[in-house]
Order: C-alpha cells, then structure tokens, then sequence
C-alpha cells in the first residue's frame, strides 16, 4: 500500500519531543558534561577528559573503593528482597480468598501499603523501630534480642528489609493474584485427574502462567529497590557508618554534600548505564520467552 | 472397563435448595454400558456438564449414588476414579514437551519409566502425534493440543470412560469432521466407555450410538439418533433435534381424529380422551408434511425459504402455523396451496410427553 508522505508531519510530534528534550534528554547531558570536568566552585569548571570515569572504576581509588562498596551494598540489598519478596509474594497470592467481601478487604489491605508516600513510610519505620519509643524496636528489646538500628549494622538492613517487604510485597501479590485469576478451571480439574500432586500443579501450571507476571514484578521490583533512595535516607540516613550507603544515597553525599560534580555527573552516568542494561536483559529474556511459545 | 450407573442421582449447587426448580440436576436413574457411544445432547445450561462432573467426580451430588462396575465411587476423588475427562479449551502443559505432557499422569501414578516409554509411543501413534513427541506443546495448533488432551487420558492403561466436555468448540469447522471420525475409530478399536458433551445436534447424531437428550436438568429420552427423529419422547426434542425442528400445535384429539386451529386432521392411531386440564398438542416434523399437487388440506403459504437441498414452506393451516417441505415443481397459486401430512407420523403429546395410541 502506498502511504502518502507529508513532511508537515513531523510538527505533530513535536510538543511530545520538546518534553523529552526538556525533562530527559537536556539533564542528562548536563550531567555527561559535568562527568568530564571539575570545577572550584564560582562557575569555573576544567576539563578533565575520562578522568572521573577511570578513578570511578579504579576499586583501589579513593573514589572507586566508595563507588564498588555501595554498589555491592545496593546489589545485596535488592537481591535479599527480591529473594524474599517474590516468593513471599506468590504464596501471599495463592492463599488469597478467591471471590466475595473476604476478596475485596483482602485486596484493599493489601494495595494500602502502595498507597503511602516513601518518605512517610520511611518516617513510620523509623519511629516504630525506635529502640526507646517505637512497639517493634521496644518490643525486642523488651523480650531480650538487644536491638537498635542506629549503631548496629544488622538492625539496621533488618528495618530496611522489613520495611520494603511491608511496602512492597503486595505488588508482587496483586500481580500474582491477577495472573492465579488468568488460569481457567479446567487446568487445575485435568491436572486432579492427571493425578498431579499439589506441587506438581504449581510447578506444571501455575509457575509457567504466572511467569509473565512474575518478570514484569521482579523488574520493577529491581529497579525501585536498587535505585531505592527516600526511605533508608529517613530511617538511617546510610549508618551506622556507611552500613546501609546505597548507590543512591553515596551519589547525593558527593554532589551536594561534598559538591563533587564531576565525580558525581561520572557515577550518575554509571549508575544508569548499570540499570539500563540489567532492564535491558529482562526485556531481552521476556521478548524471547514469548517469541518461543509462539513458534513452539 | 466399567458400567456407570446412576442411581436416583440429583444436584443442586445450593447447599439448602428450596424446591425442585432449584435442582441442576433432577433426580435421575441412569445406566451406561461398557464400550458403548453416547452423546449427552442440550442446550446450554441444562446440566449436561454438571452431570459429567459428577461422573468425572469434580462435583459431588446431592443425593444418589455413582456405580462404577457396581462399586460405589460416589465420594471417591476423580483421580481415584479411572476415567479421563476433556475439556472444551484444549488443556496442555505448557513448559512440557508433547512426550513429557502425555507421560504426565503415569509419572504421578508412579508407573515404571520403560512402560511409560512404550505407552507414550503406542499412543502417540494412534493420535497421530508420533512426530511432534519432542516439540514443545504450547505451540501446537489447537486440534493438535485437544489430541494431546484426549492423549493424557488414553495413556492410562485403566481407563474405563472418557468424558468429552464439548471438545471440539475451538477447533476449525474443516479439522472437527476429522477430529470426530478419528474419535469413532478409537471407540471402535478401543472397546472404551466413551461420554460427549454438545449441544450441536450433528456432532451428537454422527458420534454417538446413544443419544441422551437434557432439558432443564433432567434427561427427557435416551436412544439411537433415529428414535430421536422419527419418534420423540417430549416436544422438546422434536424441537431441538431436527432443523427447523417438529411442529407442535395446540389440539383437540378425539379417537383418530384431531382437531388443530379449527381443521380436523387424520391420525393413524387412535387416543383415549384424557383428562380435563392436560395441555394436548399433535407435534409433526416438517420433513412429513409437503405441499402436494392434490388431495390434501387447503393452507395459505406465508414464506418459502430455499435451503439449497431443499425448500421449506411456513404454511398456516386454519389457525396454527407450521413449517413444511415445499417440494419443486409443486404448484402454488397465490399464496393458496394443498399440504399431505404423513398420519403415521403425527405424535399425540400431553403435557409434553408423548402417548402411545392404540391401533
């Protein structure tokens, strides 16, 4: 079919260009100029080529051995909720009430946690895991497990972890539950008469229904939890020391604590580039998946 | 190999029903022979499905017993039960390849892995799946998958009955002919109990030895595909077997006479006089009454619609308006014309059930 070419057409995607240049492109290619020049301060800045990158992926550097510790600290703390959170989530799911009230209360209390601001929850968990006035930290306390998140480091990715379980796992169970609903009856009458043991039919049927869901959850699981930067700020502020330092929360401590641009304008471009490409991996790993059921 | 029974069987899926109109399934006594075809036949919502579940033993009725070769399973679980059920979307292990799929319920069964080699093989063969073993299931055509299905039942060497819940909905008009021919030689090479769920009249007439009509959760007549035509039970299945199905028209009947919209018509038997209050009605297919060229009742022709093979009429006759066959070459002048009906084919209903009339 022959389509009529008419360059006028451009002007139609115009505005929704002018708002990509503003809000993403144009920033970000500030901070690539900051990543290649330093500056003192009164607009002055120098050039300084691939400096700031070389120092950045120097683990012996000052700047590199800060830079791989918190990126293995924001590495290990997506990893443990994704352990727990996923797997939490689909038996959270399939223990869910399948029609009626029971149903509707059970989705509303489970969707309530999403509702609330990160910095709220953060503020929550900070105050109900006090040591002195908050129930949790009281309460261990109170039956003999000493715990206080401001000097102890294990207390600390404790609250942090339950923190984002209590935030997040009902995404991962509202996703689940969604895809659970997807799986018509007859599935699971033919795997009884198949004689298919419950964790057969989990395994068999429900897992694989369910694996298009569980990428698209685990994705955006990863990238909040890695890029996860409002609640750890407002419960620990990245302490005890440099404990529960994400990526996120280093990447601020340089800019606008220290005022490192350049250094900063470098770890930003990595950070992204390091997300870009785990994101790019699963879209690669769903794409394919489903180009496989098509062709078989 | 099993006999199904069921005996004074009923279900309602209220756990208190109030009365009988809240009853899926009416009580009902049923047998089926080992080996035999049957076709359960309604429309939609008449129960059909809620009685094979409880045959398959997804469902547990209300009341009555299951009996499998005299064996009450009533209670028993359906994967204790050894009967195969498919479904009307083709159920298929979808991470599993169409050997894995149709190994499936041996494994479960704790089967000896050379034994299930051999039967996964022997029959593929049959289904005609022999070269798709290692292919992946979920990419199969939908026939293929329902194959599959009907595979995973086969494969046990057990099994009794296979139940059919309307297995041939999402599969091509062109592939169902296919599809159902190579069901009938698997009953016939097979000697297995075999249950089929439609409400497409052709699909239960060319499959079935064994017609079992439902309507409004009980079955109104069990026979073979030409008992249903020429003979029907109650007016519901002259309605719905049959395309266009019987006519049935208000009556009165008095010995071989009876009297339809103000005409007097002959019968070929004759009918005691039945109580006041009884809905009589004369029910005849259309395929026994034709316009004639002479010698018969005057009617006035409304619509002829040529149907290809055929032409049919829809007449009125007094006051009652039926369907007939307008044979070609049969002379109607205005809308004014002669209709023949065949006596001996004219059934006498009371109250929807049919009388048997004395000679």
């Amino acid at each position: 079919m022959d389509k009529p070419i008419n360059n006028a057409a451009w002007f139609l995607i115009l505005p929704a260009f002018l708002i990509v240049l503003f809000n993403a492109v144009i920033p970000l290619m500030t901070v690539v100029n900051y990543s290649v020049q330093d500056t003192f301060g009164n607009n002055q800045f120098f050039w300084n080529g691939l400096g700031w990158y070389q120092e950045l992926l120097d683990p012996s550097s000052e700047l590199g051995g800060r830079f791989f510790a918190s990126l293995g600290r924001s590495a290990m703390f997506s990893a443990i909720i994704l352990a727990i959170e996923v797997p939490l989530g689909i038996m959270v799911a399939m223990c869910m009430p399948r029609r009626g009230i029971a149903l509707a209360l059970s989705l509303v209390f489970i969707a309530m946690p999403l509702l609330i601001p990160w910095n709220v929850v953060g503020t929550m968990w900070q105050l109900y895991a006090r040591s002195d006035i908050g129930l949790f930290g009281w309460t261990l306390n109170a039956i003999g497990i000493p715990f206080n998140y401001t000097n102890d480091t294990l207390a600390a990715w404790t609250v942090l972890v339950v923190m984002d379980m209590w935030h997040w796992t009902g995404l991962i169970a509202l996703l689940c539950f969604a895809g659970l609903k997807s799986i018509p009856d007859a599935y699971y009458q033919a795997a009884r008469i198949d004689g298919a043991s419950r964790w057969a039919v989990f395994a068999r049927i429900e897992l694989p229904k369910l694996s298009h869901v569980l990428l698209i959850g685990v994705l955006l699981r990863f990238m909040d939890s890695f890029m996860i930067y409002t609640e750890p700020f407002v419960v620990t502020g990245g302490g005890p020391g440099n404990a529960t330092t994400f990526l996120s929360i280093d990447l601020v401590k340089i800019a606008l604590g220290q005022f490192d641009l350049g250094k900063a304008g470098a770890m930003s471009i990595v950070y992204t580039l390091i997300v870009l490409a785990v994101c790019w991996v699963f879209y690669t790993v769903m794409v394919t998946g489903q180009n496989k059921g098509g062709r078989g | 190999m099993a006999r199904i029974d069921l005996v004074d069987l009923a279900h309602s899926y209220l756990s208190q029903p109030p009365d009988a109109t809240h009853y899926a399934l009416k009580p009902m006594t049923m047998h089926w022979r080992q080996g035999g075809a049957y076709a359960l036949l309604g429309p939609s919502g008449c129960g059909k499905t809620t009685l094979l579940n409880i045959i398959s033993g997804l469902v547990v009725p209300s009341q009555g017993q299951v009996l499998f070769d005299g064996r009450d399973v009533t209670r028993l679980p359906t994967e204790a039960r050894n009967i195969a059920q498919v479904f009307q979307f083709p159920v298929i292990y979808d991470t599993m390849s169409v050997r894995q799929n149709l190994a499936f319920p041996l494994q479960n069964r704790g089967v000896p892995a050379a034994e299930i080699e051999a039967r996964v093989k022997e029959i593929a063969e049959l289904l005609d799946l022999g070269n798709a073993l290692d292919r992946r299931a979920r990419g199969l055509t939908a026939d293929a998958k329902q194959k599959i299905s009907l595979g995973r039942g086969l494969v046990r060497a057990d099994v009794a009955a296979i139940l059919f819940d309307e297995p041939l909905t999402v599969i091509d008009p062109a592939l169902k002919w296919e599809l159902r021919s190579k069901l009938k030689a698997l009953h016939r090479r097979l000697d297995l109990t075999m249950i089929y769920v439609t409400h497409d009249q052709t699909e239960a007439l060319t499959f079935a030895d064994t017609v079992v009509v439902m309507h409004d959760g009980a079955i109104v007549q069990t026979g073979r595909p030409n008992e249903l035509f020429d003979r029907p039970e109650h007016t519901f299945v002259g309605h719905f077997i049959g395309s266009p199905g019987m006519n049935v028209l208000p009556a009165r009947v008095e010995g071989r006479t009876a009297e339809v919209g103000g005409v007097a018509v002959e019968l070929a038997r004759a009918y005691p006089a039945q109580p006041a209050g009884r809905r009589i009605e004369i029910g005849i297919r259309p395929e026994y009454a034709r316009l004639t060229a002479s010698g018969g009742l005057p009617v006035r022709v409304e619509r002829i619609d040529d149907v290809g093979r055929i032409r049919f009429a829809r007449v009125r006759l007094g006051a009652a308006s039926l369907s007939v066959v307008a044979p070609r070459g049969v002379p109607v002048e205005g809308d004014r014309a002669l209709l023949a009906l065949d006596a001996h084919q004219i059934h006498v209903y009371a109250d929807s059930r049919r009388l048997e009339g004395a000679a």
